[in-house]
């Protein structure tokens, strides 16, 4: 594949090399198949979505890819290098972050607080360090809360800062998990259903967000959705999966136009 | 003043120092319960040993010299040095760091994801462990723990409130014991750094995340172990100062693990995982079971110290389960 040379979109973004690579994944829980032998990479500030029906093992796969499921069969490829087998703090340490399909914030932190969790990776000083030399560790707190302030504003969350996260409704919620995963400064950021659940509006708040991201921080997003339309406005490139297996990779253009594809898709109920 | 009244405030400053004591050990406990769910029995016997252990280092003993003795037919005992108490103390902290990170690599690491009542008897099992280690390494013998630590009653406070009595009234001042005084001051600033730490380090915020959500915690790049180190270490600590405190005033014996049971009632009081609870808490007890036995104590045939604190704690615990600052308790269906 030539995946290797950039290009320049429709509308002006550059997609660099291949940053990840998935070869031949297999995963297994018992007796199912999550995943069988599906391939596929993710380019350099693309926005690469994955696609399926209920079931089909997208949110899976983005497990694999954040360390959190071990498959059984394949390599993960991170930036050239073959991956070794992982634990997903490292993955994250590695600069893959992630939003769940389920939500998983720190309930009781301040939404502040939670994002500053994002940062952890980028605050090196040790334990004794910021006991002792207590400048250099202020100065690295100041600096990472700019930063934060920052993504904070970008996502138009600063009328919540200080509330506790608990007490936030769902699709502010979902907005701050984004934060945290964008506070990261992540090679890849992994997104599963970020409009899962959200009304019309909050969904195109959720889509300028993305599309935004990329657009300005250059970000490289890899994102499940299970409604394909608004895949189709969002991103550059979709694998689709059904059952397990890869069933498309391509454009979207490509994509719609494939028989297999429509043939899945027309045969489970949209909800 | 009244001499009432100075009897009462002397009571309630008595109380209150205990009570910091209490929080502090209460603290322990929650900093573990929180951040890995578990409840650990062996708090108590980590205080003992850590005593055990500052006792060994300061005296420069051969740690399990009667096992060596008795496979060697040696005759060891001390290597002839005499250590000052605070590198005594520096030690001390490096050994329990150590066994944090030996408990949590060869216990807890093999038993993430199981019941809470596992986890329990695993600590149990620990405390046994920890209490035969201590035995074995320095013997079993009572200990005197003199790392110079001022004791009896302060002739200063004496004098000083002696003179706000009403005139004519016989009132000789207030009997402040000297070393309650370092304990309160030296457990409220480990009170006050633990919570500083926990709300404004990179580690204290990752510890908070833990405790939270281990998924969340992940997805950002923290080590669920790191942290599990840094907890237990954190309790191994606390458990340095409680044995020191304790182990000044009472020697070096195993009477010393059980203050652990000091620490249930405030547990119980401020929920298993609130670190303002847990220092609420403690002053309360402290401050409640010194004015109870100094009202109703002599009516009461003495010694209710010993159980006021449960029958609070059980009181709460029917009134309001979740402790003081606990969230509520709503079982979803
Ligand atoms: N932790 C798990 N244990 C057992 N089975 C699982 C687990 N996670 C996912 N599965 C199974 O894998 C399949 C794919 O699930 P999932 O990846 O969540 O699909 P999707 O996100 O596409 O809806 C399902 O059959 C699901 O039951
Ligand atoms: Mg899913």
């Amino acid at each position: 594949m030539s995946t290797q040379e950039s290009y320049v979109t429709e509308d002006g973004r550059t997609i660099g090399p291949t940053v990840m690579e998935m070869k031949n994944i297999t995963l297994r829980f018992g007796g199912v198949k999550a995943i069988t032998d599906i391939s596929f990479d993710i380019r350099e500030g693309e926005i690469r979505a994955i696609i399926g029906p209920n079931g089909a093992g997208k949110s899976s796969m983005l497990n694999v890819i954040s360390g959190f499921y071990v498959p059984q069969e394949g390599e993960v490829w991170y930036k050239g290098k073959k991956r070794p087998p992982m634990r997903p703090y490292q993955v994250a340490q590695q600069g893959i972050a992630r939003t769940f399909q389920n939500i998983a914030l720190f309930e009781g932190m301040t939404v502040l607080d939670n994002v500053m969790t994002g940062r952890i990776r980028q605050m090196t000083s040790g334990v004794f360090a910021q006991a002792i030399w207590k400048g250099k560790a202020e100065k690295e707190e100041v600096e990472n809360r700019e930063f934060v302030e920052k993504i904070i504003d970008f996502l138009e969350i600063q009328a919540i800062r200080k509330t506790p996260v608990g007490r936030l409704p769902y699709g502010l919620k979902k907005r701050v998990e984004l934060a945290r995963a964008l506070a990261a400064e992540p090679s890849i950021l992994l997104l599963d259903e970020p409009m899962a659940g959200m009304n019309v509006e909050e969904k195109e708040d959720m889509s300028r967000f993305i599309l935004d991201m990329n657009d300005e921080f250059g970000t490289t997003i890899a994102l499940i959705e299970h409604d394909m339309g608004v895949v189709m406005d969002l991103s550059d490139r979709v694998v689709v999966m059904d059952y397990g297996k890869k069933i498309g990779d391509g454009t979207p253009d490509e994509v719609r136009n494939n028989q297999e594809v429509i043939d899945a898709y027309l045969g489970v109920a949209h909800d | 003043m009244p001499v009432a009244f100075l009897n009462f405030m002397e009571v309630t400053m008595n109380g209150l120092m205990a009570g910091v004591l209490y929080a502090l050990v209460a603290l322990g406990f929650v900093l573990i319960y929180k951040a890995s769910g578990i409840f650990n029995y062996a708090q108590g016997v980590m205080a003992l040993f850590s005593a055990l252990t500052l006792v060994g280092i300061m005296e420069g003993q051969v740690p399990f010299s009667h096992l060596i003795n008795a496979l060697l037919g040696t005759e060891i005992h001390h290597f002839g040095w005499h250590i000052n108490a605070f590198f005594g103390i520096l030690f001390t902290m490096v050994v329990m760091v150590g066994l944090a990170y030996c408990v949590q690599r060869f216990v807890f690491r093999h038993l993430v994801g199981q019941e809470p009542i596992i986890l329990f008897m695993a600590t149990i099992g620990l405390a046994y462990f920890m209490e035969g280690l201590g035995d074995l390494m320095w013997g079993s013998d009572i200990k005197t723990l003199a790392v110079g630590l001022p004791q009896g009653g302060s002739f200063a406070i004496e004098d000083l409130t002696a003179t706000w009595a009403a005139e004519g009234e016989r009132y000789y001042g207030m009997y402040i014991d000297q070393l309650d005084i370092v304990a309160t001051v030296v457990a409220a600033i480990l009170v006050i750094a633990l919570v500083l730490f926990a709300q404004y380090t990179k580690q204290g915020r990752a510890m908070r995340a833990v405790a939270d959500d281990h998924q969340a915690a992940l997805s950002v790049g923290i080590s669920l172990n790191f942290i599990w180190v840094l907890v237990w270490s954190l309790a191994g600590f606390v458990a340095i100062v409680a044995g020191v405190m304790w182990g000044a005033k009472s020697g070096v014996q195993f009477s010393l693990s059980l203050i652990a049971l000091k620490a249930l009632p405030v547990l119980m009081l401020g929920g298993f995982t609130s670190i303002p609870g847990a220092i609420v808490g403690g002053l309360i007890i402290g401050v409640g079971e010194k004015l109870f036995e100094y009202q109703f104590g002599p009516m009461l045939g003495g010694a209710t110290e010993n159980w006021f604190a449960y029958v609070l704690a059980l009181l709460f615990l029917v009134f309001r389960p979740q402790g003081l600052f606990g969230e509520k308790i709503i079982e979803r269906v």
